[in-house]
């Protein structure tokens, strides 16, 4: 019997696994996919948003803003790439002032600090390649970006190095709430794999969260995913603005964001659209076009430099707000449900308020040796020479360039492959190091970067994947089908 | 202080960087490294065991790795030095001219050279579907043609059996050839334009001499499968490069090739501020095919992509000759300067300028035009008085063109000249 299961290795599921690791507790993360970070987590606007959007006394409101402080601690004790680069939202006409004011007023009643509105001057001053038909912006200085992938990962890895256990290509099929002799409540939870007993579950299963919520209560609960197109720019865009631009909602719709990255390229996006499916991560033609058009309206000149394009859900639940508490009618049954934008941002303060949840419903206590801190994968691009010199004297192969547009060495990928939760899969090692981020998208790595896997996990090349079961690379030696 | 130091150091151990190595050689520059970051000498000749190769350079055709090893064996009788699974980092140059180079290998960890010429010949990489805004999933199964190549013919792997080719590039139809010589089934290549992206010898041999049809003006406009390529829809495309609603065709297939253009490789160009040309995405170069940083030269696709290895092969021998005259020190005044001016159809030259104090007996003129031309002609004017004008019965924008500049013709129109600043144009004319 487990005393806790997390169905979802996303940031939610990890940043609740990873304040839950402090307690005294037999914890499992359950994860359908082959790595943690492959649905929603993965696919977003990687901002750490200052928290004026949402609605004051909203739950979105409550972790937005407890989330970002967090996060600004987390980046250094866990060591994932932040950067507090603050946000604007632009007026891009006269009549959105009101609309700049009353989120200014939305923004202090959230307790966002340092807000203040900027004129038209000031703010170009400030950010040269804003349009210049911007009136004036809402300036947000806590606003900031990060890595999705390695801020889920920095959790998920911190987790297990206290003790929590992750079980990939594992997908949920049934949940049924059951009684024990004593009296006590507990859930059978039965899998692809097998069946696993635990006495508290945590729902932080994304786009599927109703589903999970649903077998368990009468209460029912309604998820709509909500796909978001990106475009993603090469890094000779990325210095085109220093802040993150959003685009005060108007006719025209709700606006798209241009933002550097926390690696220095240049992001574009999201669309939103109400889909069925939710595995339907495909872009459209349309959607494309849409963000390169809608995006150019925050700045003089969009340059067309994309090296990829992608979309992700979100989960968008009928109330609009997170759904995070014990389920009324299933005592035990913990819900991090309708978790969309600020999401992410909220992530760690949501990790936290479950983890007291779980630790009151479980009367558990601290553990002693928990261990607070994680150091990352170092990266060659980003040091020093010194600090080069270094990882070289420390191991040749960090001289050993795999993937030439990033600067990722061979290192760094042995590295990313050996450490807690390793990497698994050819995206695993692209998240966790950036090998094939860059211009050429795998052009030049791929060939190299699966050598490199297989002779780690001691597997033939035809077994290394992109993502788990099915995304093969390749398929058999020449002339066997001759 | 530096760790190393030779007189000429060549990034970049292609087929542009050896010939470029071998002629510094042959004008008596001793003092020669070149950085190479794969495990081998030449670069992608090694993955490109076709033959067509040399025509022009031996009158012989010989595969890729023939060709490499013609070159690679002149490196190695004349002991010119070389460092293999070295990947320069960072390059500058101060002030006296001196250029340090930061590399790193395994061996000898992270380490500096200073020298008093640099020749780039990076080479290029192909575009990734992310640039060309393919929508649809992203899977595993869409390789660069390049990269299916190298596990072709390298690893000896199949990168998928049921392929779809998205662009005529060259690579894109050596590949269909190879992987259907394999037993893959190659169902088509699509290709944007209305013309091919690859040359008319390629697109003979490597697809109409194995039935597999080559559908101009159509593109992919969906990608099918969520973890492996299921299948690709192509549309048929308008004059503006749109796809015709009501023309998709779903292709049942495991893989997706890409062969839709070459971008050269110029990030450590960049670092040294060389200026650039935003149409070859290469830098700007004088007769000499010196950058805008003096003792910085550039040859092969780094500079522009080439069709043809023996125009490599050329283009390197000259800028080797150059940096080992700028080496010398040779004194010449610059001369006149001309500026060739490319229109109407023509898209950039290389060189883009001209030195008349510098320019060789003949120059050879490097182009490509931008659309498909038909019993055209090629003009050519120096300061409006014609130059040249030949007959093209087909000009494409596969098939780079050239001209060539001869010397006494050119300072016989300047002395008569009374303009300030010369210029030559180059144009398609009816």
């Amino acid at each position: 019997m487990k005393d806790v299961t997390i169905i979802g290795a996303g940031v939610t599921g990890s940043a609740i696994a990873r304040e839950l690791s402090r307690l005294d507790l037999d914890i499992l993360v359950l994860e359908k996919e082959s790595d943690v970070c492959e649905g929603t987590s993965k696919a977003n606007s990687g901002i750490v948003h200052s928290g004026y959007d949402a609605k004051p006394g909203t739950l979105k409101a409550k972790f937005n803003v407890e989330g970002n402080k967090l996060i600004h601690e987390l980046s250094k004790t866990l060591d994932f790439p932040f950067k507090e680069n603050g946000s604007l939202v632009l007026a891009l006409e006269e009549e959105g002032r009101a609309g700049i004011e009353a989120l200014l007023e939305r923004g202090k009643a959230n307790g966002v600090p340092g807000l203040r509105i900027l004129e038209k001057e000031e703010l170009l001053k400030m950010e040269p390649g804003v349009s210049k038909n911007a009136v004036c912006a809402l300036y947000a200085p806590s606003g900031g970006i990060v890595c999705p992938f390695n801020m889920t990962i920095a959790f998920a890895e911190n987790a297990v190095d206290n003790g929590v256990i992750f079980e990939f290509d594992t997908a949920v099929k049934n949940i049924i709430g059951k009684t024990s002799e004593d009296g006590e409540v507990y859930y059978s939870i039965e899998t692809t794999t097998g069946i696993v007993e635990s006495k508290v579950v945590i729902n932080a299963a994304g786009v599927y969260s109703d589903v999970f919520h649903n077998m368990v209560s009468e209460d029912k609960i309604h998820i709509t995913p909500r796909k978001g197109e990106y475009l993603l720019m090469d890094k000779a865009a990325g210095d085109l603005v220093k802040s993150t631009l959003f685009q005060l909602p108007s006719k025209l719709g709700k606006g798209v964001l241009v933002t550097p990255t926390v690696h220095g390229n240049l992001m574009v996006g999201p669309t939103a659209e109400s889909i069925e499916d939710p595995e339907d991560t495909s872009t459209s033609a349309e959607g494309l076009g849409l963000l390169f058009e809608r995006g150019a309206l925050s700045v003089e000149s969009l340059p067309r430099l994309t090296i990829t394009s992608f979309a992700g859900l979100r989960a968008h639940e009928d109330g609009g707000d997170f759904i995070i508490g014990e389920v009324k009618d299933s005592p035990g049954f913990i819900d991090a449900a309708g978790i969309e934008s600020p999401g992410l941002t909220a992530a760690p303060a949501i990790g936290v308020c479950v983890a007291g949840l779980v630790k009151n419903i479980l009367k558990a206590s601290d553990k002693k040796d928990f261990i607070s801190t994680r150091k990352g994968i170092p990266s060659m691009a980003l040091a020093t020479p010194e600090e080069r010199a270094a990882l070289i004297a420390s191991d040749p192969s960090y001289a050993h360039v795999i993937c030439r547009c990033e600067l990722v060495t061979e290192g760094e990928i042995k590295n990313a492959i050996n450490r807690t939760l390793g990497a698994r899969t050819v995206d695993g090692i692209k998240r966790r190091t950036r090998a094939g981020m860059g211009r050429c998208q795998t052009g030049f790595c791929l060939a190299r970067t699966i050598p490199l896997l297989a002779e780690a996990l001691g597997v033939d090349e035809e077994e290394i994947t992109k993502s788990g079961k099915g995304s093969y690379y390749i398929e058999g030696k020449i002339k066997d089908s001759l | 202080m530096a760790d190393k130091k030779a007189d000429l150091i060549i990034i970049g151990g292609g087929p542009a960087g050896l010939a470029a190595a071998a002629s510094a050689r042959k004008e008596g520059l001793q003092d020669i490294l070149i950085l190479e970051r794969d495990t081998r000498l030449g670069g992608i000749l090694n993955q490109c065991i076709h033959n067509g190769f040399g025509l022009h350079t031996f009158k012989e055709e010989l595969t890729g790795p023939e060709y490499a090893a013609r070159f690679i064996k002149q490196i190695e009788d004349e002991k010119i030095p070389y460092m293999l699974d070295t990947m320069v980092v960072d390059i500058s140059s101060s002030e006296d001219g001196i250029k340090t180079v930061t590399a790193m290998n395994p061996d000898e960890g992270l380490f500096t050279i200073d020298a008093r010429a640099v020749i780039l010949a990076m080479g290029c990489r192909e575009r990734p579907r992310g640039a060309l805004n393919i929508p649809g999933f992203r899977p595993s199964g869409i390789y660069s043609a390049g990269t299916a190549q190298y596990y072709v013919n390298i690893e000896g792997r199949m990168p998928g059996k049921r392929v779809v080719i998205l662009g005529s590039g060259d690579i894109g139809l050596i590949m269909a050839r190879r992987m259907t010589y394999e037993g893959a089934k190659v169902l088509c290549v699509a290709e944007l334009q209305p013309y091919s992206g690859g040359l008319k010898r390629n697109i003979v041999q490597c697809l109409d001499d194995f039935d597999i049809p080559l559908l101009l003006s159509h593109t992919v406009v969906d990608i099918k499968g969520k973890k492996r390529v299921e299948g690709v829809t192509i549309a048929e495309v308008d004059e503006n490069r749109k796809p015709i609603p009501g023309t998709e065709v779903y292709y049942e297939c495991d893989t997706l090739l890409l062969s839709c253009g070459l971008i050269p490789e110029n990030e450590l160009s960049g670092k040294l501020g060389v200026r650039m040309n935003p149409v070859t995405n290469g830098a700007f170069v004088n007769e000499s095919l010196e950058t805008s940083v003096p003792g910085v030269f550039a040859c092969g696709n780094v500079l522009h992509v080439h069709d043809l290895v023996d125009y490599v092969s050329g283009e390197a021998s000259l800028a080797g000759k150059n940096a080992a005259d700028y080496i010398r020190g040779e004194q010449l005044s610059d001369g006149e300067v001309i500026n060739i001016k490319t229109e109407n159809g023509v898209r950039y030259s290389v060189p883009s300028v001209v030195r008349s104090g510098h320019m060789p007996d003949t120059l050879t003129v490097r182009f490509r035009v931008g659309n498909e031309y038909r019993d055209t002609n090629l003009a050519v004017y120096l300061d409006d008085e014609k130059l040249m004008k030949l007959p093209k019965r087909v000009m494409a924008p596969g098939e780079m063109e050239q001209i060539i500049l001869v010397k006494s013709k050119v300072m016989d129109i300047l002395s008569r000249s009374d303009r300030s600043e010369h210029e030559v144009v180059i144009r398609v004319e009816d």
